[in-house]
């Protein structure tokens, strides 16, 4: 068929996706235009008129970005934050769909199940506010015990030491349930009779998790695994924003909040549109090695 | 598996998984407990017992009382809250199932184009600044709209429900066709209704993104009166901010500041805790469909 009758025959269902292309047009594809600021120099108050009018400087805002001090601090944080939720997590999520596969009374099962991924539900602001009550210094539930047995009340939202370890410990707490889900149903994909053959043989609960249960679900965990990498430049913005302050910035700060504050509270636009094409170029360059990774082993790839 | 006798050792460790799931299991519950709690105790037992109790000698209603009958500002987050979950999830499901529909017409010419185009958003974007320049040049700041209208489509959610289209047998459509059905007709009549297990589990994810969010409304809304409620509650958690100074003169005990938090907590919590036992197995079901199928 010629491609303007095709085109014409199809008239119904280019309506039906104008309005959409439309929203990913102007709210996606304007402001990646928008990113040249990063090579100029825009002062905030003429607004998005700058974007013409500004000057151009290059990599200037780059470099001043790469030999700053916040460079290789916000580079660290992110990191090691991104790093420690991914060694913590990552495996307690599977640890957690192994015991709930070997649970035998199946209304334990769902009642557990619903109540783990409750915390996924709960709004970012809510997870933060529970971990400032119970880590208060005034008579939170934590401090509390540590005071009954005789230690010092521990400021762990103010405290560099401690920090890093509120962040991972919620978000393990937070994410440990939804992410068994997917190896949960990886596992019911597991044919019986792998099972039954090594009960013959004589292998026991524990021998059948271990030889049976975790094989099967490799590629899922292969899959995980990659996908995460890709993501290893979000550390958690929006709590890491809830929580720290001034007094733990040097363990806690992040590429996003940093871009948060030099653009949002600094107005220095162009200087944090550079930190965030930075962070956004690295970031594609994992998804899209991760991806390539994940085709190779699979053949299939995320996409 | 009921053919085998299960051994002393297998007992033994199925009683160990129970008491460490049933641990497990409190420790997710109990800081909500805690909050439930604290949020009952009034002035005197607090100062008597600290700020957190886990169980309350007399239930006290002073912080409910306060936040609830004295002012309209978590009324009126409501209120702008459920505008954005209802109009917004609608929106969302609009732009987004159309959009879905029609890039799974297989015959469609530039499909494959105008996929990419959608999927290239998913690995790359303006970032924060460009963004927060476009919504003020188009004039959205500070309306009710730039919590809706900013995050109409999600790429990710697209993709599950064209993926859901994709499953759909074409021989209903072409049989329809024969029928003279218009496309129109065909989607309203066979695929909308077709449709409602993919539409009701994409809806269950925005919607619960649009009770959850606050950091659009955190920076694109200045007047109070725009604010959701978890936006309120952020500033009432972080600055301690309940009210205006002038109404807090009227009360005489006024309730201690964990334990408005904590009801501020529970106000702005509890609405999502009641339904979602009832929604927990749709999202588990749409989990499913989106990604394991792919």
């Amino acid at each position: 068929m010629k491609l303007w009758p095709a085109v014409r025959l199809h008239r119904f269902y280019y309506y039906l996706i104008l309005p959409g292309m439309l929203y990913f047009v102007v709210f996606d594809y304007i402001p990646m235009f928008g990113i040249v600021i990063a090579f100029k120099d825009l002062s905030p108050f003429e607004g998005v008129r700058g974007i013409f009018t500004g000057d151009w400087v290059g990599f200037k805002h780059f470099v001043r970005f790469w030999n700053s001090y916040y460079f290789w601090n916000v580079m660290r944080n992110t990191l090691l934050i991104s790093g420690y939720k991914l060694l913590f997590g990552f495996p307690a999520s599977i640890a957690l769909a192994l015991l709930l596969n070997e649970l035998r009374h199946v209304m334990f099962k769902r009642v557990v199940q619903t109540i783990s991924y409750l915390p996924h539900f709960i709004s970012t602001v809510v997870v933060a506010g529970l971990a400032m009550m119970i880590l208060s210094t005034d008579g939170g539930l934590i401090n509390a015990v540590i005071v009954h047995f005789g230690g010092e009340p521990i400021h762990f939202l103010g405290s560099p030491d401690h920090f890093r370890s509120v962040l991972v410990i919620s978000h393990v707490w937070q994410s440990i349930g939804w992410g068994s889900i997917l190896y949960l149903a990886a596992m019911t994909g597991i044919d019986p009779g792998l099972y039954e053959a090594a009960r013959m043989d004589g292998a026991g609960r524990l021998r059948q998790a271990w030889h049976i249960t975790l094989p099967g679900i490799t590629p899922v965990i292969a899959i995980m695994l990659i996908l995460s990498i890709g993501g290893l430049l979000n550390a958690g913005f929006e709590k890491v924003l809830l929580l720290y302050s001034p007094a733990v910035y040097e363990v806690a700060d992040i590429i996003d909040t940093y871009v948060y504050r030099e653009g949002l509270t600094q107005l220095n636009y162009s200087f944090a549109t550079a930190v965030g094409l930075f962070k956004n170029v690295i970031a594609m360059i994992l998804i899209l090695g991760a991806n390539y990774i994940a085709k190779r082993m699979n053949q299939t790839g995320i996409w | 598996m009921s053919a085998w006798k299960p051994t002393a050792g297998e007992r033994v460790f199925d009683l160990f998984n129970i008491v460490l799931l049933a641990v497990l299991s409190l420790l997710f519950l109990i800081p909500f407990l805690a909050v439930l709690s604290t949020s009952f105790i009034s002035a005197e037992e607090s100062m008597r017992r600290g700020a957190f109790v886990l169980i309350p000698e007399r239930v006290d209603f002073g912080a409910y009382d306060m936040l609830l009958s004295r002012g309209m500002i978590i009324y009126n987050a409501y209120k702008v809250t459920l505008f954005r979950v209802v109009v917004g999830t609608f929106l969302n499901l609009a732009f987004t199932a159309t959009l879905a529909y029609g890039l799974a017409r297989r015959t469609l010419p530039g499909r494959n184009v105008l996929v990419l185009i959608v999927f290239l958003t998913m690995i790359f974007h303006g970032g924060l600044i460009p963004n927060y320049m476009l919504i003020d040049a188009v004039g959205l700041k500070d309306s009710l709209w730039v919590l809706v209208i900013p995050g109409l489509i999600s790429a990710w959610n697209l993709f599950i429900m064209r993926n859901f289209f994709l499953t759909l047998p074409e021989e209903l459509e072409e049989s329809a066709v024969i029928d003279g059905a218009t496309p129109a007709v065909i989607l309203l009549k066979i695929i909308v209704p077709l449709s409602m297990p993919a539409i009701a589990t994409i809806g269950l994810f925005y919607a619960v993104h649009h009770w959850n969010d606050w950091f659009g409304a955190s920076i694109y809304i200045n007047s109070q009166s725009k604010q959701p409620i978890q936006v309120i509650m952020r500033n009432i958690l972080l600055t301690g901010v309940v009210h205006d100074e002038t109404q807090l003169e009227f009360i005489k005990d006024p309730p201690p500041a964990a334990t408005l938090k904590s009801a501020v907590i529970i106000i702005s919590t509890l609405p999502i805790l009641l339904v979602y036992p009832f929604i927990q197995k749709y999202f588990v079901k749409g989990m499913l469909v989106g990604s394991v199928k792919g």
